[in-house]
């Protein structure tokens, strides 16, 4: 994950500008902010409802709808375990459990030592080497519980 | 030398890319000259990472090959499959849609028409546009998606509306599980998505394209804005379509998780840069889609599939097939199997061939108890229904649904109330919000199911009963195939269901 440079009102100006000339902009800007930022900064809000001439609660519903979007920084690594049902019929379902079990967390939680955000996800199109898992931008297939441990002692958890 | 390591995401998954950064320091060490090719996925995903090397009697592979393998493979060490095109799985296949990928360098134009690609851009670009629209027509060509609704129809009704910009939107918004063929084409074979989109933008008279392509797609992603890239240096994209005179260009859009938004109207609202929410229909979307305009929308598959119809004619086409199911159906079998993978053949290949014959049957090698066909909308497919030819009617009459051709397996191990479960919850989470029967319907199931679950038989009457009212009364097919999936697992798979046991009692 990019994380993270302080927000500037003037680096968020030149970034949604630069996407002003798509049609239907404004998914691509969220995406941008949240590549640059690691999340959608508050203060971001009202410079793109000014620029794309929409409410500031047409932005908020728009972040808000999105699963991907969030308005607060995650943890420095993101996993996220599929929860479908090609990684269910072999075992996906005890590797979720056991994974926040070990890490005392619920879906969504962030580790007290903000290393590990943990994540539902609903495929990753792995399914033929399930259950599959995407820690920041890599993928794993065929995870068990030892691939799963040593990707945690990996990322500090 | 040439070496091909898939940059599928399923290969690398597997570690392919450790495989591939092995391959060249080892041979660096072994001053050996070798040019590693990033391929797709020949589609045997129980075999990736599969290594191939180029020989003179074919590709020869090597499976499962682990990083730490390839100085042996670079000195012949590794015991090989043989030419991979004569493993049985891949040589009963019929590839039309699928013949290049995982054959070819997915970024290499000029790899791609030396087998046979843009051929059909050609000549659909000296064809006038209802002559374009008719052969996809007598293709028998159906949206791959999942509806099966008849592609030249639906660019008729473009091609035929009025207006200022039109535009072709593709649908990669795969988000059923068990399926991974709108991936693997995306990331093995890039250039015959353009293609097909360029031919449906020539047909309609559309000059721009959008793909929706979901965030969970990190190497697809990657592929196609490379791919589209390249296309456009190459003169197959931009104001001149192959020297054709007529112009098309295309853009990739990335999603933001949202299952909803591979619905075609949750879609067009998204890439406005909306909520993804659904919206009524009428207007279609080919008369009224991206802001407003005439939109053709299709899925990868259907698109992908273009190409071959203009290349080798819409009656070879449509030669193989079943009844109203015409050309290939590009299946992908997932889940609790042996060999799992995409396999493309005509349709019509009964269910149970597929699991047990082409598949070997489950990993753990337990019994098959259920298979659910097409994503988490699809039914619960019992062992007795395993004679259903793979056709869309076909399925239809046995109470079930292809929908983007996704097979998932399940041994006896399998809780079928906790997939019914799964279902509902599935539904709640994903839901748009728009629709009532959808929002509230689906928590309600979680909340019926749950007393089922702890003997109340009184319950199964009003989920049966909530079931229809989702599947009459939603906006879309995620309300209203829910019941799908949850109907399935209780009709054929009643002894998981303990209040259903005492009630028969």
């Amino acid at each position: 994950m990019s994380i993270t440079t302080v927000p500037n009102q003037s680096d968020m100006v030149d970034l949604i500008s630069s996407h002003l000339d798509l049609e239907g902009p404004l998914l691509p800007i969220l995406h941008a902010l949240q590549h640059a930022y690691g999340y959608i900064p508050a203060a971001a809000n009202a410079l793109i409802a000014d620029a794309l001439n929409i409410t500031k609660a047409e932005v908020h519903g728009v972040i808000s709808f999105y699963h991907d979007f969030r308005e607060n920084p995650a943890g420095k690594h993101v996993i996220k375990i599929c929860r479908a049902e090609a990684c269910q019929s072999v075992g996906g379902t005890a590797l979720a459990q056991d994974t926040l079990k070990k890490l005392g967390l619920d879906w969504h939680q962030t580790s007290a030592n903000g290393a590990i955000t943990i994540e539902p996800v609903y495929c990753l199109g792995l399914c033929a080497c399930a259950p599959a898992v995407m820690v920041d931008d890599q993928l794993l297939g065929r995870v068990d519980g030892a691939k799963m441990d040593a990707v945690l002692k990996e990322l500090g958890a | 030398m040439k070496i091909y390591v898939p940059l599928d995401s399923a290969a690398v998954s597997l570690g392919a890319d450790a495989v591939a950064d092995a391959i060249v320091a080892e041979a660096a060490a072994r001053k050996i000259d070798v040019q590693v090719i990033r391929n797709g996925s020949r589609g045997m995903v129980w075999l990736e990472p599969l290594v191939e090397i180029e020989t003179d009697q074919g590709r020869v592979g090597f499976s499962n090959v682990d990083a730490s393998q390839a100085g042996a493979l670079l000195d012949g060490k590794l015991s090989s499959l043989g030419n991979v095109e004569d493993i049985p799985f891949f040589a009963r296949q019929t590839r039309l849609t699928f013949a290049r990928c995982g054959v070819i360098d997915p970024l290499d134009l000029d790899d791609y028409q030396a087998h046979g690609g843009l051929t059909g851009l050609r000549r659909a670009a000296a064809m006038t546009q209802d002559d374009i629209v008719a052969e996809v027509t007598a293709s028998g060509l159906r949206g791959r998606g999942g509806a099966g609704f008849p592609t030249g129809i639906k660019w008729k009704t473009v091609s035929d509306a009025q207006a200022d910009q039109k535009y072709i939107v593709c649908n990669a918004d795969e988000g059923d599980s068990g399926t991974f063929a709108d991936r693997m084409i995306m990331e093995g074979d890039p250039f015959s998505l353009i293609e097909g989109i360029a031919i449906a933008g020539l047909g309609v008279g559309a000059t721009k394209g959008y793909v929706y392509l979901r965030s969970e797609y990190p190497v697809a992603i990657r592929v196609m804005r490379a791919a589209v890239d390249a296309a456009r240096q190459g003169g197959v994209l931009g104001a001149d379509v192959l020297g054709s005179g007529r112009a098309f260009d295309m853009e990739i859009r990335v999603g933001a998780g949202a299952y909803v938004c591979g619905e075609e109207t949750a879609l067009l609202n998204s890439l406005e840069g909306k909520r993804g929410t659904v919206r009524a229909k009428p207007p279609l979307p080919a008369l009224e889609g991206f802001l407003g305009r005439p939109t053709v929308v299709n899925n990868v598959i259907s698109l992908a599939s273009v190409p071959v119809i203009f290349e080798k004619g819409a009656d070879h086409y449509a030669s193989f097939g079943v009844g109203r199911s015409r050309g290939t159906v590009t299946l992908q079998i997932a889940g609790n199997v042996k060999q799992g993978g995409l396999f493309e053949t005509g349709f019509g290949l009964p269910l149970g061939e597929l699991v047990n014959d082409i598949a070997g049957g489950t990993a753990s090698g337990r019994p098959v108890k259920a298979v659910q066909v097409g994503g988490p909308l699809g039914a619960y497919m019992p062992v007795s229904k395993f004679d259903t030819p793979l056709g869309y009617e076909e399925f239809d009459q046995n109470g079930g649904l292809i929908g983007h051709a996704g097979l998932v397996v399940f041994d006896d191990s399998a809780d079928m109330l906790q997939m019914a479960r799964f279902a509902m919850e599935f539904c709640a989470v994903e839901s748009c919000g728009k629709c009532t029967p959808c929002r509230i319907g689906a928590v309600r199931g979680v909340e019926t199911i749950d007393r089922i679950a702890q003997g109340d038989a009184d319950a199964i009457p009003l989920l049966t009963d909530l079931c229809d009212t989702m599947k009459d009364g939603s906006l879309c097919a995620l309300g209203g195939f829910t019941p799908f999936p949850v109907m399935s697992a209780l009709t054929h798979f009643p002894d998981d269901f303990p209040a259903f046991k005492e009630a028969a009692e």
